[in-house]
């Protein structure tokens, strides 16, 4: 099997009239711990869901572990910003957990006891096993990042994407989240988190991918950032893109 | 002397038959909505819930000038008012609310309109629909409110999970292979037969309140959604038959005694909501 677990060929999303990602292409090392940083509305959430197939690609390809992208591969766990999910469900951390396998266990309504233990394993994973009959709603954000975790845990999932998993989370619960990625990272997950947090990036990720609509960089955090990407990533840098337009990501070839 | 008394004001209706049908529907119409109301209000689709029922209107006017009872009528009524709501919701740029609100009430204009026009007062009666009569209900309503909701809780009950999901995380849901507008779809669906169901009981107006009240009760007062979908069932089911009893009693539409009934275990729910957390 090869190295990388991601890897992206030349891939372009539209969505409605924009071209929101432009001919990215990255290898992702398998079990790394990697940062996903860009401005907003630089792809980062599109490119995860080019990645669990959630929108389709105008061009190019994606292999997860040299296999074209399906929805359903069970593979990949997805956790999506915070505000993506309806936290007026009461729903206790172990119920939460348990969706995870909704999926491998349909008629789970009735085979509660098959999976219990699996529910506090992944739970106790993620540092939360005190917490399993507590409601989630009324969790803090690093504590619900953890439970949504744990969930994509119990899917089975060896690629875990998260999407703003800092965002609204104090530095403290920050730092607990981290370690937790990196004991799960341990146990052989390959791990993406979409950040604005570019200061920690050095100290918190093995790698880091610098998206704005296209890959500016992509590698070890203290050799990528150097002023020309930073310039790239957050600068006014549109004439860079002069030569693509909708349904012609030019250059491909040429540029 | 007294307790003799009091039950004769309990069992004293149930020595007419028709009472008798009434309690059966009653407690299916309780038992139903609120479960399916438990989900109805944590994904704040109230106002679709009303407006499914509003929307029926024309289409039991329809099946009512076939010759078609409202049974036979409810489950196509059901899925074409559930599906075209939710294809014009996942197409619109105006809004959720606002293309539910254009809907509905252009539905219930149609529907008003027909009734008018083809003066169905024999087989249809426009208070009765709007404002529910449990008291008038026959044989055939309680075994087409029956199916219904033995429909119904089956769904629920098999994609217990995938809708809950679905519902509480539908981007990772979906990640998962679940499809969500399958499931939406058949969410909108049971959701649209079981208020439509409950149409004879508690009427168009005020199908609403029988859907959301007791689950909003029931949420108040419980500390996980699981366990308060149950009780969302038995304060729906309290509060159906009691006003089952006013209606027989004080002789008042029923819909608006169950409405009642629902917002005083409401009231009574939230001033103890402090003291009583159940899990």
């Amino acid at each position: 099997m090869s190295e990388s677990s991601i890897v992206t060929e030349s891939c372009c999303v539209e969505i409605g009239n924009s071209l929101v990602l432009d001919d990215v292409s990255f290898e992702v090392t398998r079990n790394s711990l990697i940062a996903v940083v860009g401005p907003n509305g630089g792809g980062k959430t599109t490119l995860f869901n080019a990645i669990t197939g959630l929108v389709p690609l105008t061009k190019g390809a994606i292999k997860i572990n040299g296999e074209n992208i399906r929805k359903g591969n069970g593979n990949i766990g997805y956790v999506p910003q915070n505000e993506n999910l309806n936290w007026n469900f009461p729903l206790t951390a172990r119920q939460v957990v348990s969706l995870g396998q909704t999926k491998n266990l349909p008629s789970l309504p009735f085979s509660k006891k098959n999976n219990k233990s699996l529910i506090e394993e992944c739970l106790n994973d993620v540092g939360l096993y005190e917490l399993i009959d507590n409601r989630v709603d009324e969790m803090s954000g690093g504590q619900r990042q953890r439970v949504l975790l744990a969930k994509i845990l119990a899917q089975g999932a060896n690629i875990l994407l998260l999407d703003e998993a800092f965002s609204g989370v104090d530095i403290g619960a920050q730092i607990s989240l981290i370690e937790v990625l990196r004991k799960l990272k341990d146990l052989g997950k390959t791990i993406m988190i979409a950040t604005h947090d570019i200061n920690n990036v050095a100290d918190r990720f093995d790698e880091v991918l610098c998206l704005n609509r296209h890959c500016c960089a992509y590698g070890d955090p203290l050799k990528v950032f150097t002023q020309e990407v930073l310039s790239e990533l957050y600068g006014n840098h549109s004439n860079i893109f002069d030569n693509h337009k909708i349904g012609d990501h030019g250059g491909n070839s040429g540029a | 002397m007294e307790v003799i008394v009091g039950l004769d004001i309990l069992f004293e209706p149930f020595s007419y038959e028709f009472m008798v049908r009434s309690l059966f529907i009653s407690i299916l119409v309780g038992i139903t909505l609120p479960m399916i109301g438990s989900f109805v209000i944590n994904r704040n689709l109230g106002f679709m819930g009303d407006a499914i029922a509003h929307a029926s209107l024309p289409i039991l006017v329809i099946g009512s000038i076939l010759g078609i009872s409202i049974f036979l009528s409810a489950i196509p009524a059901a899925i074409i008012i559930a599906l075209s709501l939710g294809f014009i919701i996942g197409k619109s740029t105006i809004g959720e609310d606002t293309a539910i609100g254009i809907i509905f009430s252009t539905f219930f204009a149609i529907g008003i309109i027909l009734l008018k026009e083809f003066n169905l007062s024999t087989t249809l009666n426009i208070e009765d629909i709007l404002f529910g009569q449990i008291l008038g209900v026959s044989d055939g309503d309680v075994l087409s409110t029956l199916v219904l909701s033995v429909i119904t809780l089956s769904i629920i009950v098999i994609f217990y999970k995938q809708i809950l999901y679905l519902s509480f995380d539908p981007i990772g849901a979906q990640v998962t292979g679940l499809n969500l507008k399958l499931y939406n779809n058949i969410f909108l669906i049971i959701l649209s037969l079981a208020v439509i169901g409950a149409l004879q009981s508690v009427g168009i107006i005020l199908v609403i309140s029988m859907l959301i009240t007791p689950a909003a009760a029931a949420k108040l007062i419980m500390k996980n959604f699981f366990s308060s979908i149950f009780v969302a069932s038995f304060f729906g089911v309290i509060a159906s038959v009691t006003g089952l009893y006013f209606s027989y009693y004080i002789n008042i539409p029923s819909g608006p005694a169950m409405a009642l009934s629902s917002t005083g275990i409401f009231a009574l729910c939230w001033i103890f909501r402090r003291s009583i957390r159940l899990i």
